[in-house]
């Protein structure tokens, strides 16, 4: 059996959570104080997901970059990825808040959007 | 001719825009919002992280995207934007002086007048670090609108000093964009950022912590070429042999955030030496009639959301002072930070305000509590209202809520106290 320790961030109360596993299965969430904190240690045991903020550069825009970040949150084993992708991305303004700057990122189903109007 | 206003908001960050729109929404016909940058938004533009709205519009946020709904809205009720412009100085009778490289230097009058203008950060010279002055030592804000908006990286080798959200914050960013930072350094023997922070930003990207440390001294003739770490006792004292150079070209200050009041001060408002910020009642007016202040320029929060909510409530005071609709009060007690409570706001409360709505006292703990906790709020004698919780830490603003129930109370009562204290010290 193998134990794994998280902090929870299911809400602000940042309890210690131990999730046992056996075969990459979660036997057991123990030391959350409610529901979803069992849902978080099963999650981040098992295939951790975050939202992913970062800029893309722009052209003819109010300033050199524009900031953009994913539809919902991305496996946390792609972000290096995605960033590399996004490193090469440029994009010409006007653009509006919410605009899909890039569909389907990396093959996750997630869009890039713009977080502003620029 | 002179312009005039009903209400003049200065600063388009969270709390301006957001009390521009609340006025404007309680009748306020003409409302203007003063803002120094080229764009309104204020710092929000370069929080480009999610995590802002959790609160208010129940969805995960950007920064700039919170911003761009405000911004949104204040264009869609018709308040006035006046950008690019310094307001150079506000007077007791509300008339503002202003200067922009455009219309030079003018004057207005304001009916009313809400000071939305945030904070500052503590900067190397408000916290005394001994060492050589190479080029290479930023507060993490200014590292932050380098990184986020105009696209300048800088270093490559980081250390950051102070476990504030914004420099926890930055050492995620800068680790994305390819940077390694060394080492977080805090003082304190507890985070003065918030947890889920410290997971995502230091945690997720093997960004060591280390508590009780804090910098002894930076050393680099032209340029940052290492600093010296130290750990320290429990009254900041360097605890000799602990000593440790850790290389970099970069340093980092999030050691803290102070409301900027240089305006405020120059009118005559009252400020609370503890905040930094003005003295306010429950509407969030000063010891100036007509003179309101929202956000971070009265004490500074850790959520955005709450930013808002004070805007709503200034803003609304502000459209009924210029409407003459605002009761004058009449009796007038003061809210006192009891135990382990660094200070409340609202520093006064109208007991008659109480009759028909609620009213929050918003307030800091000073040293943190791991285990339940009672927030109560009483008179000299008599608890009036608590409310508990699983703990309590500085890094979190905490509320308590008074309501038109407790009316009765309050009104006996010649002053308020709100403590916090372990149950099982109850």
């Amino acid at each position: 059996m193998e134990e794994k320790n998280f902090i929870c961030t299911a809400c602000p109360m940042g309890c210690k959570l131990i999730v046992r596993m056996e075969n990459d299965e979660v036997i057991q969430v123990l030391g959350h104080r409610c529901r979803r904190g069992e849902g978080y240690g099963r999650q981040e045991a098992t295939a951790p997901k975050r939202m992913l903020a970062t800029t893309v550069r722009t052209i003819n825009g109010k300033h050199p970059l524009l900031p953009v970040y994913t539809s919902s949150e991305v496996p946390k084993a792609k972000m290096a990825e995605i960033l590399a992708i996004l490193r090469q991305v440029e994009i010409s303004c006007p653009v509006k808040m919410g605009d899909v700057v890039l569909e389907n990122i990396a093959d996750t189903g997630i869009d890039i959007l713009a977080s502003r109007d620029m | 001719m002179k312009e005039s206003y009903d209400v003049v908001v200065i600063g388009a960050g969270p709390a301006g825009l957001a009390s521009a729109i609340e006025a404007k929404k309680s009748g306020a016909d003409k409302v203007l919002v003063i803002e120094r940058d080229r764009e309104p938004g204020g710092i929000l533009l370069q929080c480009i992280h999610n995590g802002f709205g959790l609160h208010t519009f129940k969805e995960d946020l950007p920064g700039p995207a919170y911003a761009q709904r405000f911004i949104d809205e204040a264009a869609s009720v018709g308040v006035d934007l006046l950008l690019d412009t310094m307001v150079m100085e506000v007077s007791e009778e509300r008339q503002l002086w202003l200067s922009s490289a455009s219309k030079g230097y003018f004057s207005l009058d304001a009916k009313a007048v809400v000071l939305a203008m945030g904070c500052r950060e503590r900067t190397r010279a408000q916290i005394r670090i001994p060492g050589m002055r190479p080029s290479g030592v930023f507060t993490a804000g200014t590292a932050q609108r380098w990184v986020n908006v105009e696209g300048y990286m800088p270093g490559k080798r980081f250390v950051i000093l102070g476990s504030g959200d914004i420099g926890m914050i930055m050492a995620r960013r800068l680790t994305l964009e390819g940077a390694k930072v060394e080492s977080v350094l805090e003082v304190q023997n507890y985070l003065s950022g918030l947890m889920r922070n410290y997971v995502q930003c230091l945690e997720d990207w093997n960004v060591p912590l280390h508590l009780r440390h804090t910098v002894k001294r930076v050393i680099g003739k032209n340029r940052v070429e290492a600093v010296e770490a130290v750990a320290v006792d429990e009254k900041w004292q360097f605890i000799p042999g602990t000593e440790r150079i850790i290389p970099c070209d970069t340093l980092l200050l999030s050691v803290g955030l102070i409301p900027e009041n240089e305006l405020s001060k120059k009118a005559g408002v009252r400020l609370d030496p503890i905040t930094g910020g003005p003295v306010v009642d429950q509407n969030f007016q000063t010891n100036l009639a007509g003179v309101f202040a929202a956000g971070n320029v009265v004490h500074v929060y850790d959520l955005v959301d709450y930013v808002s909510e004070a805007g709503d409530q200034a803003g609304k005071a502000a459209a009924l002072f210029a409407q003459s609709l605002l009761t004058p009060a009449k009796k007038t007690i003061p809210v006192k930070a009891g135990k382990n409570v660094r200070y409340v706001v609202p520093h006064t409360l109208d007991p008659l305000a109480l009759e028909k709505e609620d009213i929050v006292l918003q307030c800091r703990v000073s040293q943190p509590i791991e285990e339940d906790v009672w927030f109560e709020v009483r008179n000299e004698t008599q608890s009036i209202v608590r409310r508990s919780d699983r703990y309590a830490r500085p890094g979190e603003m905490v509320s308590v809520k008074l309501t038109p129930s407790m009316f009765a109370d309050v009104m006996q009562a010649d002053a308020l106290t709100l403590d916090i204290y372990a149950k099982s010290e109850a």
